[in-house]
Protein backbone atom coordinates (compact mmCIF):
# COMPACT_ATOMS: atom_id res chain seq x y z
CA UNK A 1 0.00 0.00 0.00
CA UNK A 2 2.78 2.30 1.01
CA UNK A 3 4.72 1.43 -2.25
CA UNK A 4 1.69 2.72 -4.26
CA UNK A 5 1.02 5.71 -2.62
CA UNK A 6 4.54 6.61 -2.75
CA UNK A 7 4.92 7.86 -6.15
CA UNK A 8 2.07 9.68 -6.12
CA UNK A 9 2.90 11.27 -2.84
CA UNK A 10 6.40 11.92 -5.12
CA UNK A 11 3.92 13.36 -7.84
CA UNK A 12 2.06 15.50 -6.17
CA UNK A 13 4.67 17.91 -4.26
CA UNK A 14 6.20 18.16 -8.02
CA UNK A 15 3.00 19.49 -9.23
CA UNK A 16 2.57 22.12 -6.99
CA UNK A 17 -0.83 20.90 -4.82
CA UNK A 18 1.43 19.32 -2.07
CA UNK A 19 4.50 20.75 -0.43
CA UNK A 20 3.26 24.55 0.45
CA UNK A 21 3.56 23.92 3.88
CA UNK A 22 7.39 22.81 3.39
CA UNK A 23 10.48 23.56 1.92
CA UNK A 24 11.46 22.49 -1.29
CA UNK A 25 14.19 20.27 -1.51
CA UNK A 26 17.27 19.47 -3.78
CA UNK A 27 14.90 17.68 -5.91
CA UNK A 28 12.38 19.77 -6.81
CA UNK A 29 15.62 22.50 -7.99
CA UNK A 30 16.79 19.26 -10.36
CA UNK A 31 13.32 19.11 -11.63
CA UNK A 32 12.97 22.43 -12.78
CA UNK A 33 16.58 22.01 -14.20
CA UNK A 34 15.46 19.01 -16.02
CA UNK A 35 12.59 20.85 -17.95
CA UNK A 36 14.70 23.82 -18.48
CA UNK A 37 17.24 21.61 -20.04
CA UNK A 38 14.67 19.42 -22.25
CA UNK A 39 12.85 22.76 -23.35
CA UNK A 40 16.52 24.05 -24.93
CA UNK A 41 17.68 20.72 -26.11
CA UNK A 42 14.14 21.01 -28.06
CA UNK A 43 14.29 23.81 -28.86
CA UNK A 44 17.27 23.87 -30.68
CA UNK A 45 16.21 20.89 -32.50
CA UNK A 46 13.18 22.48 -33.77
CA UNK A 47 13.73 25.99 -34.26
CA UNK A 48 14.50 26.90 -38.01
CA UNK A 49 15.75 30.52 -36.61
CA UNK A 50 19.39 30.92 -35.90
CA UNK A 51 18.77 33.44 -32.99
CA UNK A 52 15.49 30.43 -31.45
CA UNK A 53 19.27 28.02 -31.53
CA UNK A 54 20.88 30.14 -29.63
CA UNK A 55 17.97 30.84 -27.36
CA UNK A 56 17.85 27.01 -26.95
CA UNK A 57 21.79 27.20 -25.90
CA UNK A 58 21.11 29.75 -23.01
CA UNK A 59 18.55 27.52 -21.36
CA UNK A 60 20.04 24.35 -22.05
CA UNK A 61 23.00 26.32 -20.21
CA UNK A 62 20.36 28.01 -17.33
CA UNK A 63 18.83 24.93 -16.70
CA UNK A 64 22.65 23.56 -16.08
CA UNK A 65 23.07 26.20 -13.75
CA UNK A 66 19.93 25.51 -11.53
CA UNK A 67 21.36 22.22 -10.75
CA UNK A 68 24.59 23.33 -9.89
CA UNK A 69 23.11 26.04 -7.64
CA UNK A 70 20.90 23.28 -6.22
CA UNK A 71 23.56 21.14 -5.35
CA UNK A 72 25.74 23.82 -3.65
CA UNK A 73 22.86 25.42 -1.76
CA UNK A 74 23.46 25.26 2.35
CA UNK A 75 19.77 25.43 2.24
CA UNK A 76 18.86 22.46 0.43
CA UNK A 77 20.43 19.35 1.00
CA UNK A 78 18.83 17.02 4.11
CA UNK A 79 20.39 15.48 7.32
CA UNK A 80 23.75 13.83 5.81
CA UNK A 81 23.92 14.63 2.47
CA UNK A 82 27.00 16.51 1.21
CA UNK A 83 26.57 19.83 -0.36
CA UNK A 84 29.59 20.64 -2.79
CA UNK A 85 29.51 24.11 -0.85
CA UNK A 86 30.98 27.15 -2.49
CA UNK A 87 32.15 25.22 -5.82
CA UNK A 88 28.84 24.88 -7.08
CA UNK A 89 28.08 28.68 -6.94
CA UNK A 90 31.47 29.45 -8.44
CA UNK A 91 30.77 26.81 -11.34
CA UNK A 92 28.28 28.88 -12.24
CA UNK A 93 29.09 32.01 -12.14
CA UNK A 94 31.28 30.82 -14.92
CA UNK A 95 28.66 28.80 -16.91
CA UNK A 96 27.29 32.34 -16.78
CA UNK A 97 29.87 34.16 -17.96
CA UNK A 98 30.89 31.49 -20.56
CA UNK A 99 27.11 31.68 -21.94
CA UNK A 100 27.70 35.21 -22.20
CA UNK A 101 30.78 34.85 -24.45
CA UNK A 102 29.69 32.33 -26.65
CA UNK A 103 26.36 34.72 -27.30
CA UNK A 104 28.29 37.21 -28.08
CA UNK A 105 30.56 34.87 -31.12
CA UNK A 106 27.35 33.23 -31.81
CA UNK A 107 25.66 36.25 -32.32
CA UNK A 108 28.08 37.40 -34.45
CA UNK A 109 28.39 34.36 -36.56
CA UNK A 110 24.77 35.21 -37.48
CA UNK A 111 24.51 38.73 -38.04
CA UNK A 112 27.87 37.71 -40.89
CA UNK A 113 25.58 34.81 -42.21
CA UNK A 114 22.76 37.03 -42.23
CA UNK A 115 24.97 39.67 -44.49
CA UNK A 116 26.34 37.18 -47.36
CA UNK A 117 22.99 35.42 -47.33
CA UNK A 118 20.22 37.58 -46.99
CA UNK A 119 18.43 35.12 -44.42
CA UNK A 120 18.80 33.53 -40.91
CA UNK A 121 17.20 30.02 -41.65
CA UNK A 122 19.63 27.49 -40.96
CA UNK A 123 18.53 25.55 -43.21
CA UNK A 124 19.92 27.44 -45.78
CA UNK A 125 23.28 27.13 -44.60
CA UNK A 126 24.12 24.26 -46.70
CA UNK A 127 27.37 25.91 -48.39
CA UNK A 128 29.62 23.07 -46.89
CA UNK A 129 27.10 20.76 -48.12
CA UNK A 130 28.37 17.66 -51.25
CA UNK B 1 -6.78 -1.01 -3.66
CA UNK B 2 -5.35 1.30 -6.84
CA UNK B 3 -8.57 3.50 -6.06
CA UNK B 4 -8.16 3.45 -1.85
CA UNK B 5 -4.14 4.42 -2.64
CA UNK B 6 -5.22 7.35 -5.31
CA UNK B 7 -8.22 8.73 -2.97
CA UNK B 8 -5.97 8.71 0.08
CA UNK B 9 -3.22 10.48 -2.20
CA UNK B 10 -5.97 12.73 -3.89
CA UNK B 11 -7.37 13.70 -0.38
CA UNK B 12 -4.20 14.57 1.18
CA UNK B 13 -3.18 16.98 -1.84
CA UNK B 14 -6.61 18.15 -2.01
CA UNK B 15 -6.42 19.38 1.80
CA UNK B 16 -3.14 21.05 1.19
CA UNK B 17 -4.34 22.80 -1.85
CA UNK B 18 -6.16 25.21 0.65
CA UNK B 19 -3.97 25.65 3.98
CA UNK B 20 -4.35 27.56 6.98
CA UNK B 21 -2.17 30.86 6.23
CA UNK B 22 -0.27 29.89 9.07
CA UNK B 23 1.39 26.38 7.94
CA UNK B 24 1.92 28.13 4.80
CA UNK B 25 6.02 27.64 4.17
CA UNK B 26 6.42 30.64 2.44
CA UNK B 27 10.06 29.63 0.96
CA UNK B 28 7.61 26.60 -0.80
CA UNK B 29 5.26 29.46 -2.06
CA UNK B 30 7.92 31.51 -3.83
CA UNK B 31 9.65 28.10 -4.77
CA UNK B 32 6.23 26.90 -6.96
CA UNK B 33 5.93 30.49 -8.23
CA UNK B 34 9.25 31.02 -9.33
CA UNK B 35 9.39 27.25 -10.62
CA UNK B 36 6.43 27.69 -12.50
CA UNK B 37 7.17 31.27 -13.84
CA UNK B 38 10.75 29.91 -15.09
CA UNK B 39 9.21 26.42 -16.54
CA UNK B 40 6.26 28.06 -18.16
CA UNK B 41 8.22 30.86 -20.01
CA UNK B 42 10.50 28.29 -21.38
CA UNK B 43 7.91 26.00 -22.66
CA UNK B 44 6.77 29.07 -24.44
CA UNK B 45 9.92 29.89 -25.91
CA UNK B 46 9.85 26.23 -27.27
CA UNK B 47 6.17 26.78 -28.90
CA UNK B 48 6.33 30.00 -29.60
CA UNK B 49 6.91 30.76 -33.73
CA UNK B 50 7.79 34.33 -33.26
CA UNK B 51 11.11 35.03 -32.61
CA UNK B 52 10.41 38.33 -30.77
CA UNK B 53 8.15 36.76 -28.46
CA UNK B 54 10.31 34.13 -27.63
CA UNK B 55 12.89 36.59 -26.88
CA UNK B 56 10.66 37.84 -24.55
CA UNK B 57 9.16 34.63 -23.00
CA UNK B 58 13.46 34.00 -22.54
CA UNK B 59 13.98 37.12 -20.43
CA UNK B 60 10.89 36.02 -18.16
CA UNK B 61 12.34 32.67 -17.80
CA UNK B 62 15.53 33.79 -17.03
CA UNK B 63 14.32 36.48 -14.98
CA UNK B 64 12.70 34.03 -12.75
CA UNK B 65 15.59 31.63 -12.46
CA UNK B 66 17.64 34.35 -10.93
CA UNK B 67 14.30 34.16 -8.27
CA UNK B 68 15.31 30.65 -7.79
CA UNK B 69 18.94 31.45 -7.07
CA UNK B 70 17.86 33.88 -4.53
CA UNK B 71 15.19 31.38 -2.69
CA UNK B 72 18.35 28.69 -2.95
CA UNK B 73 21.07 31.27 -0.95
CA UNK B 74 23.14 32.40 -4.08
CA UNK B 75 22.07 35.59 -4.04
CA UNK B 76 25.50 36.47 -5.78
CA UNK B 77 24.73 33.98 -8.07
CA UNK B 78 21.01 35.12 -8.92
CA UNK B 79 22.52 38.80 -9.12
CA UNK B 80 24.87 37.91 -12.14
CA UNK B 81 21.95 36.09 -13.38
CA UNK B 82 20.10 39.22 -13.20
CA UNK B 83 22.69 41.59 -14.38
CA UNK B 84 24.90 39.48 -17.08
CA UNK B 85 22.64 37.31 -18.68
CA UNK B 86 18.95 39.25 -18.69
CA UNK B 87 20.87 42.70 -18.60
CA UNK B 88 23.68 41.92 -20.89
CA UNK B 89 23.22 38.71 -23.01
CA UNK B 90 19.46 39.26 -23.76
CA UNK B 91 20.04 42.84 -24.44
CA UNK B 92 22.35 41.50 -27.20
CA UNK B 93 19.98 38.60 -28.04
CA UNK B 94 17.19 41.22 -28.86
CA UNK B 95 19.99 43.26 -30.92
CA UNK B 96 20.60 40.30 -33.17
CA UNK B 97 16.84 39.59 -33.50
CA UNK B 98 16.01 43.64 -34.08
CA UNK B 99 19.06 43.17 -37.05
CA UNK B 100 17.62 40.41 -38.76
CA UNK B 101 13.59 40.87 -37.94
CA UNK B 102 12.85 40.75 -41.95
CA UNK B 103 9.53 40.29 -42.14
CA UNK B 104 9.94 36.79 -43.81
CA UNK B 105 12.14 35.48 -40.90
CA UNK B 106 9.95 36.62 -38.38
CA UNK B 107 7.87 33.25 -38.06
CA UNK B 108 9.90 30.67 -39.72
CA UNK B 109 7.66 27.39 -39.14
CA UNK B 110 8.72 24.44 -38.74
CA UNK B 111 6.93 21.13 -39.96
CA UNK B 112 4.79 18.88 -37.98
CA UNK B 113 6.86 15.85 -38.53
CA UNK B 114 9.76 17.80 -37.36
CA UNK B 115 7.78 19.03 -34.34
CA UNK B 116 6.25 15.63 -33.36
CA UNK B 117 9.76 13.76 -33.50
CA UNK B 118 11.47 16.43 -31.23
CA UNK B 119 8.45 16.15 -28.70
CA UNK B 120 8.94 12.38 -28.70
CA UNK B 121 12.58 12.50 -28.17
CA UNK B 122 12.53 15.52 -25.63
CA UNK B 123 9.44 13.91 -23.83
CA UNK B 124 11.53 10.52 -23.54
CA UNK B 125 14.37 13.16 -22.35
CA UNK B 126 12.52 14.26 -19.57
CA UNK B 127 11.21 11.12 -18.29
CA UNK B 128 15.07 9.77 -17.79
CA UNK B 129 16.05 13.24 -16.02
CA UNK B 130 12.92 12.93 -13.84
CA UNK B 131 13.62 9.68 -12.48
CA UNK B 132 17.34 11.20 -11.84
CA UNK B 133 16.03 13.75 -10.23
CA UNK B 134 13.30 12.62 -8.41
CA UNK B 135 15.81 9.28 -6.84
CA UNK B 136 17.66 12.29 -5.17
CA UNK B 137 17.07 12.55 -1.51
CA UNK B 138 14.22 14.67 -1.00
CA UNK B 139 13.21 16.75 1.66
CA UNK B 140 15.59 18.94 4.43
CA UNK B 141 14.69 18.23 7.48
CA UNK B 142 12.65 21.84 8.89
CA UNK B 143 15.22 23.16 11.02
CA UNK B 144 18.28 21.38 10.44
CA UNK B 145 19.98 24.26 8.75
CA UNK B 146 19.83 28.01 10.68
CA UNK B 147 20.04 30.97 8.49
CA UNK B 148 23.61 31.14 6.72
CA UNK B 149 25.79 34.07 6.41
CA UNK B 150 25.56 35.89 2.78
CA UNK B 151 27.56 34.07 0.06
CA UNK B 152 29.01 36.46 -1.65
CA UNK B 153 31.79 37.85 0.27
CA UNK B 154 33.30 33.60 0.51
CA UNK B 155 32.68 33.57 -3.53
CA UNK B 156 34.77 36.95 -4.07
CA UNK B 157 37.30 35.89 -1.96
CA UNK B 158 37.61 32.08 -3.63
CA UNK B 159 37.62 33.89 -6.94
CA UNK B 160 40.83 36.14 -6.02
CA UNK B 161 42.69 32.55 -4.73
CA UNK B 162 41.64 33.19 -0.68
CA UNK B 163 39.28 30.55 0.96
CA UNK B 164 37.29 31.82 3.82
CA UNK B 165 34.43 29.52 4.11
CA UNK B 166 34.59 26.40 6.15
CA UNK B 167 34.77 23.21 3.85
CA UNK B 168 31.51 21.37 4.12
CA UNK B 169 31.04 18.41 6.77
CA UNK B 170 32.62 15.41 5.92
CA UNK B 171 34.30 17.09 2.86
CA UNK B 172 37.85 15.31 2.57
CA UNK B 173 39.35 18.48 0.59
CA UNK B 174 40.80 20.64 3.92
CA UNK B 175 43.53 22.54 2.70
CA UNK B 176 41.48 23.61 -0.66
CA UNK B 177 42.99 26.84 -2.79
CA UNK B 178 40.81 28.92 -4.25
CA UNK B 179 39.61 29.82 -7.86
CA UNK B 180 42.18 32.28 -9.00
CA UNK B 181 43.07 30.08 -12.12
CA UNK B 182 40.13 29.62 -13.35
CA UNK B 183 39.34 33.13 -12.88
CA UNK B 184 41.80 34.39 -14.79
CA UNK B 185 41.75 31.62 -17.85
CA UNK B 186 38.48 32.99 -17.72
CA UNK B 187 39.07 36.65 -18.30
CA UNK B 188 40.88 36.30 -20.83
CA UNK B 189 39.08 34.48 -22.75
CA UNK B 190 36.08 36.78 -22.45
CA UNK B 191 38.73 39.41 -23.74
CA UNK B 192 39.68 37.39 -26.47
CA UNK B 193 36.01 35.93 -27.21
CA UNK B 194 34.84 40.05 -27.04
CA UNK B 195 37.48 40.85 -29.25
CA UNK B 196 36.88 38.11 -31.84
CA UNK B 197 32.76 38.70 -31.68
CA UNK B 198 33.62 42.95 -32.66
CA UNK B 199 35.86 41.63 -35.63
CA UNK B 200 33.82 39.31 -37.03
CA UNK B 201 30.56 41.29 -36.46
CA UNK B 202 31.94 44.59 -37.79
CA UNK B 203 30.86 46.75 -40.73
CA UNK B 204 32.66 45.46 -43.69
CA UNK B 205 34.07 48.45 -46.06
CA UNK B 206 32.75 46.82 -49.42
CA UNK B 207 34.37 46.81 -52.38
CA UNK B 208 31.03 46.15 -54.53
CA UNK B 209 27.88 48.03 -53.41
CA UNK B 210 25.21 45.56 -51.88
CA UNK B 211 22.96 44.21 -54.42
CA UNK B 212 20.05 46.36 -52.07
CA UNK B 213 22.26 49.63 -53.01
CA UNK B 214 22.79 48.57 -56.66
CA UNK B 215 19.05 48.09 -57.35
CA UNK B 216 18.32 51.63 -55.69
CA UNK B 217 21.16 53.32 -57.50
CA UNK B 218 19.96 52.52 -60.67
CA UNK B 219 17.67 55.01 -62.34
CA UNK B 220 14.42 52.78 -63.63
CA UNK B 221 14.23 52.40 -67.23
CA UNK B 222 12.09 54.45 -69.57
CA UNK B 223 12.39 52.53 -72.55
CA UNK B 224 13.14 48.84 -73.47
CA UNK B 225 16.43 49.94 -74.99
CA UNK B 226 18.06 51.87 -72.18
CA UNK B 227 16.95 48.26 -69.83
CA UNK B 228 18.66 46.61 -72.23
CA UNK B 229 21.81 48.81 -71.85
CA UNK B 230 22.23 48.67 -68.37
CA UNK B 231 24.37 45.88 -68.61
CA UNK B 232 26.76 46.79 -70.92
CA UNK B 233 27.41 50.12 -69.38
CA UNK B 234 28.30 49.10 -66.06
CA UNK B 235 31.75 50.56 -64.78
CA UNK B 236 34.38 47.75 -64.87
CA UNK B 237 34.74 47.16 -61.18
CA UNK B 238 31.12 46.90 -60.12
CA UNK B 239 29.87 43.41 -61.82
CA UNK B 240 26.72 43.45 -64.04
CA UNK B 241 23.44 44.22 -61.99
CA UNK B 242 22.48 40.12 -60.73
CA UNK B 243 18.93 38.51 -60.39
CA UNK B 244 19.81 36.94 -57.35
CA UNK B 245 20.14 38.74 -53.86
CA UNK B 246 22.13 36.20 -52.95
CA UNK B 247 25.36 37.35 -54.93
CA UNK B 248 28.32 39.86 -54.27
CA UNK B 249 27.75 39.47 -50.58
CA UNK B 250 31.34 38.55 -49.91
CA UNK B 251 33.85 40.96 -48.04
Amino acid sequence: MTAMIAPVAWVCPVFGLGPLGHPPGVSHYLVVGAILFVCGVVCMATKRNALGVLMGIELVLNGANVNFVAFASPWLQADGARSIGLDGQAIAVFVIVLAAAEAAVALAITLNFYNNHATVDVDRADDLKG
Amino acid sequence: MIGAAVAVASTSCLGAVVPPLAVLDWHAVFFMLFAAAACGCALAVVLADNVVRMAFYLVLSLGATAGLFFLAGAEFVGAMQLMIYVGGTLVLLVFGVMLTAQAPFVSIKTSAGEKAVAGLLGGALLTLLLVAALSVEPWRRPGSVGPTEPSATPLGMALVGVRVDEPPAGSPAVGRSGYLLPFEIISVHLLVVLVAAAYLARAKRRKTPRPVEMVASVEPPVSVAEHAAIGREAPAGAPARSGSVLVGGGS
